[in-house]
Parts: C-alpha cells; sequence; structure tokens
C-alpha cells in the first residue's frame, strides 16, 4: 500500500459497450458505447456524485460496479478484489458488502411481498442469522429508516412514494454493507419527501459509517450530499472533482453550462446571471462525436478538439478535466498556455 | 375585468372510497402578457386546476362548480361545443410527456396542420407552410424536413419544441404548461425556458405554468399561487413568495431545496410526514399535520379552516397565526437557516 489508503472501490478503464446486432445470424454491426473508460476511486466513507444528463452512462456505470451487467472491458475492483468478471456465485459474498437503492419505489418493491419479507431477504439469501431473530432485526432496521416497525406486515402498496423509499433503503442496509450505489435516489419523490430522504442518507452515512456513489441528475442535489462530484458525457467523465471545486471553480465548459442552466429559485437574480446555452441535445452515444464528445455543443470548441481526446489530467490538486480550453484553470498553465483561446465573445453567454 | 378570472372553482370527483376534493375553492386571475406559476406538491390538484380551465373534465365524473372566465366568457356553464371552439384556438396546453401527448402514428405536421386546419379555414398547402413556420419559431432545424418525422423520430428536446409549436400554431391567449420541462435534462429544459419566455413575449399571451420546481418558477413567473390540498394556501407576486413568503408550507418547501446559488445548508429542513390524501383531508387547515407551527395557533388549526386573508399588497396567505406572528417566524427562525453561511 501507498501513502494513501486503499480505496473501497476503484474502477479503471471501465466499458461497457452494448452490441446492435442485426439479421438471423445476429452479426454485430455497431455497438452503444454507454460507458466508455472510466477511471475513479472511491475512498471509505465518501460519497462520490456522478452527475449527467439522460444518456450519459451513468446509470450503466452504477450497474456495473455492482455488477448487474458484465462490462466489456476494464476492471472494477472492490476492497482489492477484483471483481470485473466474478461469477455469480462468487460475487454472493460480496454483495453483503455492496448494495444498490433504485430510482423507482414502486417497480423495485415486489407488490407480492410484505414489508418484512422484503427487508428480510437479505438475511434469508445471505444465510444470515441474527441473535434475537430476522423478525426483530428488520424490525430495527425499519425504525432506523424512519418506518413505524408494526408495519412489518403490510404490502407496499400501503406505503406512500416516500415512505417506499425508505422501505427499499432499508433492505439495502440490512446486512450493514460497505458501499451504497444509490441510482436516482430522490428524484422520483415530492420536494418536501425528497429533503427527507437526503437527511436520512446522510444521518444513515454518520451512524453506519457507509460510503455512497450517488448517480443522480440533478446538480444541486449531488452538491448537497457529495463529497467529491464526477461530471459524465456521452459514457465519459469529463470532470472530477471535490464538491467545493467543481461548482466553484468548473474548469470543463459542459460542468460549466450544466452549472449555468440550473434554474435559481431567486427572483432577485432573474436576468442577472450569465446562462450559457448549449446548442441542440446531447448526440446519440450510438454514434457519438469523434475526439472530444463535447466538441459539436461547446462554444470554446477548435479544430483540435475535433481530431485528438482530450485526456482526463489533474489540474489542480484532486481536480481532473478532460479539456484542451479549460476554463478556471491554475496561472502556471502546464499546457501550452498560448494555445487557450479565450471564448468567442458573444457566442454563447449572455 | 381581467383576461383569466376563477372564481371559487370546485373540482370534485365522487369514487367508491369517497369524494376526492381535487380542488376546493380556487380563485385567482391572470391578465394577458402575464405569468402565473402554479406551485404544489403530487395530488395538490394543480394539473386538475388546469384541465378544469380547458374544460376537459366536462362529460366525465367530476362535479365542477364555480366560475371560469376567460375574456368575459364563462365556462363552466358553457357547453362542451362552446368550450371546444376555443379549446386550441384561444387557450392552449402544453403537456409534461410529449410522447404520450402525441400521436405515434401521426407526423408531428400531421398534428399542427390538423389543429391549425380545425380553427382556420385554410388549405392543406398554406397550414404545412404555417406548420413548417412554427417550428422554425420554436427552434427546430430544417422545419421543412422534419415537418414530416414522427415524434419517435425527435428527442426529448425537440419533442417539446413541437409540442408547443403545436400549442401555439393557433396563437392562443392563454397558454397553460403542465410540467413543462420536468421530462427534461438541464441544459435542455434551459432552452426551453428561454423559448417560452422569448414566445410569451412575442404572443403577449397569459401563460400559466404549473410544476413542482420552484427554481423553474422563479425564472418565469410574475404572481405565484401555491396549492396545498386543493386549496390555494398562498398567493402574492415571485418577490412575495420568495423573498417574504408567510406559509409554514411555502417555508417548509424553501427549506426543502438544496440550493447552487448559496453556501451549502449542512442539513435541509424538510416538512414532516407526506402530503395529504385527497380523500381524506385533514379536519382544519389542511396543513396542520405537517405544520411545525400548529402549536401556535391555539387548537385553531385542528378545528376551523382557515381563510385566505390578504396581509398586504396583494400577497394572500391561509394561516391562522397572525400577519405580525408569521413575519417575525420568518425573519427570526426560518430565513437564517436557509441562509446559512
Amino acid at each position: 500500500m501507498s501513502e494513501t489508503p486503499e480505496p473501497l472501490l476503484s474502477v479503471e478503464g471501465l466499458e461497457k459497450h452494448f452490441p446492435i446486432t442485426k439479421g438471423l445470424i445476429k452479426r454485430q454491426v455497431g455497438a452503444v458505447k454507454a460507458v466508455d473508460g472510466l477511471t475513479f476511486d472511491v475512498r471509505k466513507g465518501e460519497t462520490l456524485g456522478l452527475v449527467g444528463e439522460s444518456g450519459c452512462g451513468k446509470t450503466t456505470t452504477g450497474r456495473l460496479i455492482t455488477r448487474l451487467l458484465e462490462p466489456t472491458g476494464g476492471t472494477v475492483r472492490f476492497e482489492g478484489h477484483d471483481i470485473t468478471h466474478m461469477s455469480q456465485g462468487a460475487l454472493r459474498p460480496l454483495r453483503r458488502d455492496m448494495q444498490m437503492i433504485f430510482q423507482d419505489p414502486y417497480s423495485s418493491l415486489n407488490p407480492r411481498h410484505t414489508v418484512g419479507a422484503i427487508v428480510g431477504a437479505p438475511f434469508r439469501i445471505q444465510g444470515v442469522k441474527t441473535e434475537q431473530g430476522t423478525k426483530k432485526a428488520v424490525q430495527e432496521i425499519l425504525e432506523l429508516v424512519g418506518l413505524n416497525p408494526e408495519h412489518y406486515n403490510r404490502y407496499p402498496h400501503e406505503f406512500s412514494g416516500g415512505q417506499r423509499q425508505r422501505i427499499g433503503i432499508a433492505r439495502t442496509l440490512a446486512l450493514k454493507p460497505k458501499l451504497i450505489i444509490a441510482d436516482e435516489p430522490v428524484s422520483a419523490l415530492d420536494v418536501s419527501i425528497q429533503a427527507q430522504v437526503v437527511n436520512l442518507l446522510e444521518d444513515l452515512q454518520n451512524e453506519l459509517d457507509l460510503t455512497y456513489v450517488v448517480i443522480a441528475h440533478d446538480l444541486s442535489v449531488v452538491r448537497h450530499i457529495s463529497d467529491r462530484v464526477a461530471v459524465m458525457y456521452l459514457g465519459k467523465i469529463v470532470e472530477i472533482a471535490d464538491r467545493k471545486g467543481l461548482y466553484e471553480r468548473p474548469m470543463h465548459p459542459y460542468t460549466t453550462a450544466l452549472l449555468s442552466a440550473v434554474p435559481i429559485p431567486d427572483v432577485k437574480a432573474r436576468g442577472g446571471r450569465d446562462r450559457i446555452r448549449l446548442q441542440g441535445d446531447v448526440p446519440s452515444p450510438l454514434n457519438p462525436p469523434p475526439a472530444c464528445r463535447f466538441h459539436t455543443r461547446c462554444w470554446k470548441a477548435q479544430e483540435v478538439c475535433k481530431t485528438v481526446e482530450p485526456p482526463l489530467v489533474a489540474l489542480a490538486p484532486g481536480h481532473q478535466v478532460a479539456c484542451h480550453f479549460p476554463e478556471n484553470a491554475p496561472a502556471p498553465a502546464d499546457a501550452a498556455p498560448e494555445a487557450a483561446v479565450p471564448a468567442a465573445p458573444g457566442a454563447a453567454t449572455e | 375585468m381581467s383576461f383569466l378570472e376563477l372564481e371559487d372553482l370546485r373540482i370534485h370527483f365522487p369514487t367508491d372510497d369517497g369524494l376526492v376534493k381535487s380542488v376546493d375553492g380556487l380563485s385567482f386571475s391572470l391578465e394577458r402578457g402575464k405569468t402565473l406559476g402554479i406551485v404544489g406538491e403530487s395530488g395538490s390538484g394543480k394539473s386538475v386546476t388546469s384541465l378544469g380551465i380547458l374544460g376537459l373534465h366536462k362529460g366525465g365524473r367530476a362535479r365542477i362548480s364555480g366560475e371560469i372566465r376567460l375574456d368575459g366568457d364563462e365556462l363552466v356553464s358553457a357547453g362542451p361545443e362552446h368550450v371546444r371552439a376555443l379549446r386550441g384556438k384561444k387557450m392552449a396546453m402544453i403537456f409534461q410527456d410529449p410522447l404520450s401527448a402525441m400521436h405515434p402514428y401521426y407526423t408531428v405536421g400531421a398534428q399542427i396542420i390538423e389543429a391549425y386546419r380545425i380553427h382556420n379555414p385554410v388549405s392543406k398547402a398554406v397550414a404545412r407552410k404555417h406548420a413548417i413556420d412554427m417550428l422554425g419559431r420554436v427552434g427546430i432545424p430544417q422545419p421543412d424536413r422534419r415537418v414530416d418525422s414522427y415524434p419517435h423520430e425527435f428527442s426529448g428536446g425537440m419533442r417539446q419544441r413541437a409540442m408547443i409549436a403545436m400549442a401555439l400554431s393557433c396563437d392562443p391567449e392563454l397558454l397553460i404548461a403542465d410540467e413543462p420541462t420536468t421530462a427534461l435534462d438541464v441544459t435542455v429544459q434551459a432552452q426551453i425556458l428561454d423559448l417560452m419566455r422569448d414566445l410569451q413575449q412575442e404572443f403577449n399571451s397569459a401563460l400559466i405554468i404549473i410544476t413542482h420546481d420552484l427554481g423553474v418558477v422563479a425564472e418565469l413567473s410574475d404572481d405565484i399561487l401555491v396549492m396545498y390540498g386543493g386549496k390555494c394556501i398562498e398567493y402574492g407576486t415571485a418577490e412575495d413568495i420568495f423573498e417574504r413568503p408567510e406559509h409554514p408550507y411555502t417555508w417548509g418547501l424553501l427549506g426543502s431545496m438544496p440550493r447552487l446559488d448559496r453556501e451549502p445548508t449542512e442539513r435541509l429542513m424538510p416538512i414532516k410526514g407526506t402530503p395529504p390524501s385527497l380523500i381524506n383531508v385533514p379536519s382544519g387547515c389542511a396543513f396542520h399535520p405537517r405544520c411545525a407551527f400548529e402549536g401556535r395557533t391555539g387548537g385553531k388549526a385542528k378545528t376551523a379552516v382557515p381563510e385566505l386573508l390578504e396581509t398586504e399588497g396583494g400577497h394572500l396567505v391561509r394561516c391562522h397565526m397572525a400577519g405580525e406572528e408569521r413575519r417575525a417566524i420568518w425573519e427570526n427562525e426560518i430565513k437564517p437557516n436557509l441562509e446559512s453561511v
């Protein structure tokens, strides 16, 4: 081990290409590069936020880490074990330590199972015996997530959306995992309920020393709960930094644009903000633009962006960016400073 | 007289489980060229209100009472044919999910042409030209080609633009947008919000925007109406609602939202409990089981429904607490927590 402790989760060059087949013999004619070379670490006890627009591969990433999908390239290491191509049988003991919270509290709970059966399932599957018996253990967890333990025998339809999400969280926590992947844990919930669940996730993290990877599209929620944030665009990480660095000094134009697109509930600021309007939509991952994938929508794009893919490099401590012309870059720029052309005035800001 | 006036609108649905009072005594007015934001959580009655204005509950099981006056024309008692003639022409709607609001078997152009020709006696060729023109106006590239595309060939943002083009094709004076950007990504959402703002100025229409996202409302609205349990609980200008809100529910909504424009707060301040079922609306003030200040009403909150009263300059609040008390709570207890340093 080096000077820093080994990360809980370490992802290197992770790839998932979904094949597109055609014809009778299912000849592969192409691939959707949903995730195309991700490298990041998650340290114990921290929360990594994964943000991006729809189709950027954030959900696929979550499913690759938990091995609900098999990666087509790269490695995933969990506590030093290479789990990239581990068989489902071999993975099973590890699943105790690695759990997932799903987005939709309606479809992720079996409507024919009682809450007790749902939250107790991990004990049954993993063959875990508790001193007080499973029922007692389940009731304790229900209490921990703010549900009434007497509701043990109720069915999911008897609960509201927020309560169902708590049931999902209770199931996730049943075996006291080390890592929790939360895929859009609050986006299906009402505003007031979102805040309850966000607070709950934070409390549980402090109480149980959990590590989170939170996948979300809502930049405000991600800023609220994350220690570090990775921004994804078309299957790649374009920027990864600690929260303060990313939100206060975003370096990638895409991050800047994302942040300026979020509507701010402040009437005084209305019209006063410099807003960057990105043109068009996210291109299809079926046929992503070459080199820098953002160049088709970027106002800083130059010829080089269309031909050379920018590597993800650290421009400040703990702040990695994949861009030829980063913004807010620290003054002693090691990469050709004369190449950094300022944004064309009036091109996109107003 | 205002352009649009609602007076004591009630939309109730009888069901096997009881009477669902989706909208229960709603009154507001709106002028041309102005934007009203209606905010509320799921089940607060905001969408039912919008469908009610368009007369889309007519002929169903809904029991509608009260008055809706559009340009002096009373719509609740009007016959379905009369409302139908107005719908699309005088008032139009942008729905949340353009994929399910558009017919998958017809091209986008055909759907706009149909809507236009129902209200305007023109030839197909003229209507088609108009459709292409509208698609171009909402920012769809190559509108002369895209007019023959099917909805599934459009991306989410493009589809929403096409919906807006369809809604605007007859130059409506009232436009209702029900969660117009909820299904969209933030960068696309920003495009659509800009587009709606520009088009509203161009057409000088009255716009009602219905959403749960306070950020979207703050960007667009002149006035804001906060709904809870089928009733308006606070109404005022955007400044009133964001700068000096007086209803505990509005405080709760503001406290529930993490905000990008401020230092991150340590903890969010959610509202406890869950939104009420509209079959069993709590007695008295519908918000009292979730209200942190219920104890300060001397038990009135449980028994009496508070009136929607003006506190100052058109700012209406439905709360038992006295105005000074509410303002003191906002200044001393709520606001400092929202702006933690």
